[in-house]
């Protein structure tokens, strides 16, 4: 037996332990210190899957739709699984292109090859059923539910705003939000986006190396659910809201309709406007381009952005201030001019009047008298003070300061301080003669029209306003988020509102605003005629109904129309006929409102062919017979 | 000689702990790596652990077996079961199927069976019967050539039958050679010869051959005194240039284009975590996810989910990393390295040269089992296909090991009473 002894036995087990130790080594490197391979066991096996709330809807103050959201469908798609296609096929049901295909497939596989991107967006559900039935055949793709929001009613765009996707900055400023989320870009949308988009969930689950969904991870414990957005219920009326833009068209200007003895806001029109449609989803873009280079403007929001000058509503505010501090009394009257140096500012033929009268024929001459006398009067030391203190009074009606609407984008409108006067006149080189046309709410004064019907709220309850809103409810629950509830006081009291509305009441029924009358409803009106330094005069409306028990003030605005009484009266008329009857019966008026067309003949869409044909122009969301965009109608008179 | 009292009489309980355990830990494993939710029995014969069971139990039968065969009978017939054998694997030449490429199998209905699995054992049978006869010297020329050609025969056999890593696994033969009186020399060149093949694909050839060549000329400065060492060295110097120009023929025109892969990946050379390095990587992640303690039973997401190709069979050792973390991987192969000192131990304590050489040859084959299925998975060997011993799932590995095993415990519980 020959037995070469232990060396060997040694050597042999020397290797053994070596290859151990070696592996120990190795393992405790990979496992203990190395902790890469934990990341990458992570990003093999969990998938983050968002589920996304549905945006809220939002309801009229009737109870009809005007907001939903409309199933569409994202396809996505993970490069790395995508095999050999029928890319002809592919291409035919999603009607792209070849190169547009070969494109996208390179944008997505840049992203990542493992993880899934976007390849198209928002295919509707009928485009979506051809290509369900086929997708199968085209593995790597998978179709991700989404939402689009739809406004029934193609009307409203102003009030209602607009969605959009959120952009990098915004992402940096809000980390609720990631690429791809909407949110609401301008009004409701936007104000209430909080309410509306709910919260998005996440669940987390594993998948195997194919992709296959594995469960919930650590059975969901890290999941969160998604919170479905509230539904709004809007004060809108959006019968009347419709009414309102279709008496609108073709004219530039706008409407606001509230509720006095609640501050809600039945109509907010602002025209000419557009279908809010034309900006959802992929045609949002393009459509949004052409909508910025009207010269008309269809994405200003006048009724709450606009300055204009007051006019004769001013004369209401400057009485109420004056009656408040007994410059005036009802029976005051003043002589038939208003003399300033060698000027004199002269009324049209009417008799000596007092206050109500002078409302009645919206004379200048008594109303500057008036200014004057408050702003120059002695008991104040000088004009300045007596100037500041008007001013006061003024804003307590809402003039100059923002009032708080439940919507983006309020302007506070222009009421200059005494500051301003001493800066452009000199300190102690101005006084009431200076300044007069304000007394007439005209010089430099700007005001929107949400001002001018707050001023009417006002009136109409004797000296208070609440704030003006839009929504009313949010869920189940009466909106709170603002404080609408709280009366808003004037400096004047109850009792000098008296003699204004018996003033208001006489325009309708005997002086400039008869027009204005229907049925045996009693209207309190005022006319105005602002002067514009642009071009013709706006024509302007102001008025609440019924005068015992107000249900609606309304103010309107039509911009280079001439005299209040020829177009803003009636359309203010119409819209109030249709809120408190529900119908028409004075069609030969409604008749004319309707075919007026006074969108300023300088419009340069002849020069620019880009917008002459805005119809064609402007991409018409698919599947959608009632897509008109008649508020657009540019055609030639 | 006496007669054995009882069967268990002398038995090396400790290997047959070993052994449970091993089986044991092997099958919790195969348990996790394939479980789902919907097949919870243990028992379930449509899925691996299922059928894992079966195996381990026929290989308990077997086992027991083999411990009521007298032990006279393995050494008896150690020649004529490499016979049969060898007989088997020409069989499978013809009439296997080809599966994934090797055709190794025998299929009798439902049921498969892999005889190189087998050949292993008969090769060391063969190998021990062979070495432990009088007269045989391990110096001898015709000794080396005769145990060369024992082992080659199945080598070659198994590697028609193009399952190279079953193949490569006769290598081990090499330290049961080496323990019965080979040349240090031959491991030592057999290093060498790695360590050149590793650096011929890392190196330009030009470099490498400047450096042997000045390697052999410092050699040649310091040793020169006798003409002997002269030889030597310029031997040397040949032989190593020799390789390094055979590495690039063997590797680009013997290797098959997925071991050329994968030993570019091993060596660094080919970043490709998708394509060829994909194995590795995952496995890797799967061991690595595993951290010091581990993910917990069944919590591995790696192996349970796919990610990890043959995860309950060359891949095993994944899921133990991935569920049971760095205490679970050290405890393994500890317990696999106890197991290899044991049997050096037994075989030591053998009058008996058979079972000594049978001995060895177990240990070495467990080895080199053990050294490439873990190194395959932590990224230290190249992917070679074979099963780590007694852990992974398969019929025909686990009754091959069984059977190596216990015939070694009975051949070790005659110690006391056989002299040769």
């Amino acid at each position: 037996m020959y037995n070469p002894g232990s060396n060997q036995r040694i050597v042999f087990l020397g290797i053994i332990t070596s290859v151990v130790i070696i592996f120990l080594i190795r393992l405790f490197y990979v496992q203990v210190i190395n902790e890469s391979y934990s990341v990458s066991a992570t990003n093999n096996v969990l998938r983050y899957i968002t589920d996304y709330p549905a945006r809220g809807m939002i309801y009229d103050r009737k109870g009809k739709i005007v907001a939903f959201n409309q199933a569409v469908y994202d396809l996505m798609v993970i490069p790395k699984q995508v095999t050999e296609i029928d890319t002809l096929e592919f291409c035919r049901l999603l009607d792209i292109s070849k190169e547009s295909f070969i494109d996208k497939m390179k944008k997505a596989t840049s992203f990542s090859r493992m993880k899934a991107s976007t390849f198209e967006k928002q295919i509707s559900a009928e485009s979506f059923a051809t290509f369900q039935e086929k997708l199968y055949k085209f593995q790597g793709f998978y179709v991700q539910p989404r939402t689009l929001r739809k406004y029934p009613n193609n009307t409203a765009a102003h009030v209602l705003g607009y969605i959009g996707e959120v952009n990098d900055e915004l992402i940096a400023k809000n980390p609720y939000y990631r690429i791809g989320d909407y949110i609401g870009i301008s009004g409701i949308e936007q104000s209430y986006e909080l309410e509306l988009r709910g919260r998005r969930g996440v669940r987390i689950v594993m998948v195997d190396v194919f992709n296959r969904e594995k469960g919930s991870y650590k059975g969901g414990i890290y999941d969160t659910i998604a919170i479905a957005g509230q539904n709004l219920v809007a004060t809108l009326d959006a019968d009347l809201q419709s009414y309102g833009e279709l008496l609108l068209q073709n004219k530039i200007g706008s409407v606001v309709a509230i509720e006095p003895q609640t501050g809600e806001i039945l109509a907010m029109i602002s025209s000419p406007s557009y279908d809010p449609n034309l900006l959802v989803g992929r045609v949002r873009s393009k459509n949004y381009g052409y909508l910025l280079k009207d010269e008309n403007k269809p994405l200003f929001n006048r009724a709450m952005q606009a300055y204009y000058p007051p006019g004769s509503t001013f004369k209401l505010t400057n009485a109420l201030a004056a009656l408040q501090e007994g410059i005036i009394g009802s029976n005051t009257s003043y002589a038939h001019s208003f003399v300033v140096g060698s000027k004199s500012i002269k009324c049209h033929p009417h008799p000596a009047i007092a206050l109500e009268g002078a409302i009645q024929y919206s004379c200048n001459p008594y109303f500057c008298n008036t200014f004057r006398s408050f702003v120059d009067n002695r008991k104040y030391g000088s004009s300045e003070n007596g100037y500041r203190l008007w001013r006061e009074y003024q804003m307590s009606f809402g003039v100059g300061k923002k009032i708080g609407v439940d919507m983006p984008h309020e302007l506070k409108g222009l009421i200059p301080t005494v500051e301003f006067y001493d800066k452009y006149y000199g300190k102690g080189h101005w006084k009431a003669s200076t300044i007069y046309s304000l007394g007439i709410g005209q010089g430099e004064l700007g005001i929107n029209p949400m001002q001018m019907a707050n001023i009417i709220c006002i009136i109409a309850n004797k000296g208070y306003y609440y704030t003006p809103h839009v929504i009313k409810q949010i869920g189940k629950y009466p909106n709170t988020t603002r404080n609408l509830g709280e009366r808003h006081y004037t400096k004047v009291s109850a009792e000098n509102f008296n003699i204004i509305q018996d003033g208001m009441q006489r325009v309708v029924e005997a002086g400039t605003a008869r027009v204005a009358r229907f049925d045996s409803l009693v209207i309190c009106g005022k006319t105005g005629t602002a002067q514009n330094p642009h071009g013709k005069d706006h024509s302007l409306f102001v008025a609440f109904a019924p005068r015992d028990n107000p249900k609606i003030a309304i103010a309107v605005m039509v911009e280079n129309a001439g005299f209040g009484a020829t177009w803003a009266a009636p359309i203010a008329s119409l819209m109030m006929e249709k809120y408190l009857k529900d119908s028409i019966k004075r069609h030969d008026l409604e008749e004319r409102m309707l075919k007026g067309y006074l969108l300023p003949l300088q419009n340069k869409s002849l020069e620019n062919p880009g917008l002459k044909v805005k119809d064609s122009n402007l991409v018409k969301p698919k599947n959608k017979k009632d897509s008109s965009i008649a508020l657009l109608n540019n055609k030639k008179k | 000689m006496r007669k054995q009292n009882s069967i268990f009489e002398n038995i090396d309980w400790l290997l047959v702990v070993f052994y449970l355990v091993l089986v044991l830990l092997g099958w919790i494993n195969i348990y996790a790596a394939v479980y789902n939710e919907e097949h919870k029995n243990m028992f379930d014969l449509t899925q691996s652990y299922g059928r894992q069971m079966l195996w381990i139990g026929t290989s308990l039968v077997i086992g027991l077996a083999i411990l009521v065969i007298d032990g006279k009978f393995y050494a008896a017939f150690s020649f004529p079961i490499y016979i049969v054998t060898m007989g088997i694997l020409l069989v499978v030449l013809v009439i296997a199927r080809d599966v994934q490429g090797a055709r190794s199998w025998i299929e009798i209905g439902s049921f498969k069976l892999q005889p190189s699995e087998f050949a292993k054992f008969a090769t060391n049978m063969a190998v021990a019967k062979y070495l432990s006869a009088l007269g045989i010297r391990m110096e001898d020329m015709k000794t080396k050539i005769t145990a060369g050609l024992l082992i080659l025969l199945p080598m070659a056999l198994v590697l028609l039958q193009n399952d190279t890593g079953s193949a490569l696994v006769f290598i081990a033969f090499i330290f049961v050679l080496y323990r019965e009186g080979l040349s240090q020399n031959v491991l030592i060149f057999g290093f060498l010869a790695g360590v050149l093949f590793i650096l011929a694909l890392m190196v330009p050839n030009t470099v490498l051959i400047g450096v042997i060549g000045g390697l052999g000329f410092v050699a040649y400065l310091l040793m020169r005194k006798t003409r002997n060492n002269i030889i030597v060295i310029l031997i040397i110097t040949a032989l190593c240039s020799g390789i390094v120009f055979s590495v690039d023929y063997a590797f680009n025109e013997i290797l098959q284009t997925h071991q050329r892969e994968r030993i570019e990946v091993l060596l660094g050379k080919r970043s490709d975590p998708k394509g060829a390095g994909y194995n590795v990587n995952q496995s890797l992640i799967a061991i690595g996810s595993g951290g010091f303690t581990g993910k917990g039973f069944l919590q591995g997401t790696q192996t349970k989910f796919d990610f990890v190709p043959e995860q309950s069979t060359d891949f095993i050792f994944c899921t133990v990393g991935e569920e049971w973390g760095f205490v679970g991987t050290a405890f393994v192969l500890i317990l696999f390295t106890l197991l290899l000192y044991r049997i050096v131990f037994i075989a030591e304590r053998q009058r008996s040269t058979y079972t000594r050489i049978y001995a060895y040859g177990v240990a070495s084959i467990l080895f080199f089992h053990l050294m490439i299925n873990v190194g395959m998975a932590i990224g230290l060997a190249p992917v070679i296909g074979i099963p780590l011993p007694f852990f992974s799932y398969g019929g025909s590995s686990l009754w091959g090991f069984t059977v190596l095993l216990f015939v070694l415990i009975k051949l070790d519980s005659y110690r006391m009473y056989i002299l040769r």
